[in-house]
């Protein structure tokens, strides 16, 4: 056994996430301008991006552009910016879930946490609970009911031991189908079918009817929560190991699943309140990217939130023009899209699926 | 750096275990399966904590030193089983430099290279952009116990370090860690193992040490009928001159 000093040359994987990473922001932009030309009234792609930089530098437009002009900056724009901030956060969001339940088959929602979301959603939907605070009624809703679940699913989980992986996985899923049922059951007891229909279409997500006001807060948690998984990105190699290996590199991993456990319950509550419950992102994303970048979350939590959010932006293209005018739920497309996308990759790549 | 365990317990499992791995010295726990073998090891690299009783490193009881702080200065191959995820052998290792590094420091040069010496010491340098999932099972636990050594740590505790291991890789990656020059504690359930590679060998049976001491002083016919259950034939390695048993069942069993 001989020793070599000499340094080994980087694998490529890691010498090539710098221009991966460039050519994903890039890729991200084009996509924004996209999201927004496209639609029932298209906008050519280099009027958006003249209309755009007269919103931001508040230059003069032609009276003729107005109509386009409010279809850009007041209706697409922040649809669009939104569809990548949920993109990014159920990303990044799966990404961590797999590693802190240690398990492939997690995604944010197997925590329970949107099930408990649908809860209050659908009781605005179908009742019109919280009609005081007018467009607000359903993500505050959303949110409330979301941290309920999260406190529920926390407490029931927590032994004397902690949070262990397996027990938070089955309370989570079995607490999401309680919830589930107090969807159907609120939306089967709704007043009238426009309330069923609409509980309905918030439960597979949608991102219709979203305005500037709606960015802010989910925007602030996504960016605050993915920076601050990317500073446990390490940590969680660790985690993913099992929590004794974690242990003899000096972490507590009980400590870490808290404080991760918080912070994605955080991020999904916020994304779900605006979003609905769009499926599939959060557990497929970051299988794809394990693909790519190999499964260092150093590396993984970079690109995740990135695909993410070029994902869920052709995904809320394509939700409107498929059936235009009408617009498509948009669990409905990530699952027509992202269903054969990721059985091609799996079998294409022989891709090591949790050790099986 | 020397590792000394007063009087631990842990609920009903353990009780009053107390020995010293002093130095530099290699120490084999040793015992029959439910001794209370990785119960005791568990409480050395702090996946348990003791319901009674001190583990001191050095002078420091250890659960008033930082967790990052005890991770720099022991490391340890644990039983953990299950990987989900297909780190290549490389992150694995790097693994191992998690306690050196601050939140945002990258890994460097030095990092690299202490990880590339270690693969290379376990033999496993040209798997290391292998999947980690797709090597067998002797090739993990080099992996790991290469990990463990990234960590650069002055106490190394091993928790059936051969297990999944063949013959040549047994003798290969005892001798090495004798060779380390680390403080060492082991558990083995190979008693001959035992006798070749440890300097002290630690006796569990019930969750008590029964017996402690150099090899030739402990493995006797009359322990290892007690604590084991079976007869033992002590004879001295024909190179090596230590101590080996060749066991048989302790009454002749029926149809023979």
């Amino acid at each position: 056994m001989s020793v070599r000093p000499s340094a080994p040359p980087a694998p490529a994987a890691r010498s090539r996430l710098g221009p991966l990473l460039v050519a994903l922001l890039a890729v991200l932009a084009a996509s924004v301008v996209c999201g927004v030309a496209l639609g029932p009234v298209s906008v050519p792609p280099g009027q958006v991006l003249r209309l755009l930089h007269a919103a931001v530098t508040g230059a003069q437009i032609e009276p003729a552009e107005v109509g386009q002009y409010r279809i850009v900056w007041d209706i697409r724009l922040p649809r669009v910016l939104l569809a990548a901030v949920v993109g990014a956060g159920l990303s990044a969001v799966g990404v961590v879930v797999q590693a802190m339940v240690r398990n492939a088959l997690a995604d944010p929602f197997v925590l329970g946490i949107s099930s408990g979301a649908s809860v209050g959603a659908t009781a605005v939907a179908a009742f019109g609970v919280f009609a005081s605070l007018g467009i607000y009624a359903l993500s505050t809703a959303a949110f409330l009911s979301a941290l309920g679940a999260t406190a529920l699913v926390y407490v029931t989980a927590r032994t004397a031991q902690g949070l262990s992986p397996l027990r938070l996985v089955l309370t989570g899923t079995a607490m999401a189908y309680g919830f589930s049922a107090i969807t159907t059951l609120l939306v089967f007891r709704a007043p009238n079918g426009e309330a069923a229909r609409s509980a309905l279409f918030w439960l597979l997500g949608s991102l219709g009817g979203v305005t500037w006001t709606h960015l802010p807060i989910a925007t602030a948690v996504v960016a605050g929560g993915c920076g601050y998984l990317l500073t446990c990105a390490r940590p969680l190699n660790a985690l993913s190991m099992g929590d004794e290996t974690a242990t003899t590199l000096g972490l507590d991993p009980e400590a870490l699943r808290r404080r991760l456990f918080v912070v994605t319950a955080a991020m999904t509550g916020v994304v779900v309140a605006v979003s609905g419950a769009v499926g599939f992102v959060g557990l497929m994303l970051p299988h794809v990217v394990r693909l790519v970048v190999g499964s260092d979350h150093r590396r993984v939590l970079l690109v995740a939130p990135l695909a993410g959010a070029v994902f869920l932006v052709w995904v809320d293209v394509a939700a409107r023009l498929f059936a235009a005018p009408q617009e498509l739920p948009l669990g409905v497309i990530t699952a027509a899209l992202g269903v054969p996308c990721f059985v091609l990759l799996v079998r294409r790549r022989g891709y090591v699926f949790g050790g099986r | 750096m020397r590792v000394r365990l007063e009087d631990v317990a842990v609920g009903q499992i353990v009780s009053g275990v107390g020995f010293t791995a002093g130095h530099g010295e290699v120490v084999g726990v040793v015992g029959p399966n439910g001794s209370g073998k990785s119960t005791t090891l568990r409480c050395v690299y702090r996946a348990l904590a003791p319901t009674a009783g001190l583990v001191l490193l050095d002078d420091r009881e250890l659960r008033a030193v930082p967790r990052t702080e005890s991770a720099r200065a022991m490391a340890a191959l644990t039983q953990d089983g299950h990987v989900e995820f297909d780190f290549t052998v490389d992150e694995v290792v790097a693994m191992g430099r998690l306690p050196h590094k601050t939140t945002f420091q990258r890994d460097d040069e030095h990092d690299r290279v202490v990880c590339r010496e270690a693969l290379e010491r376990l033999g496993v340098g040209h798997l290391a952009a292998r999947s980690f999932l797709t090597l067998s099972g002797g090739e993990r636990q080099r992996v790991l116990i290469a990990r463990a050594l990234a960590q650069q740590p002055e106490v190394l505790v091993l928790d059936e370090p051969t297990n999944h291991l063949d013959v040549k890789h047994q003798l290969d990656v005892l001798a090495l860690v004798r060779g380390l020059g680390l403080t060492v504690l082991t558990a083995l359930h190979d008693l001959n193992l035992a006798a070749s590679y440890c300097d002290r060998v630690v006796v569990l049976s019930g969750g008590r040490v029964v017996a402690d001491g150099s090899p030739a002083e402990v493995l006797t016919p009359d322990l290892v009928r007690d604590v084991f259950g079976v007869r033992a034939h002590v004879v001295a390695h024909p190179v090596s001159g230590v101590p080996q048993l060749l066991f048989d069942h302790l009454e002749e069993p029926r149809g023979r």
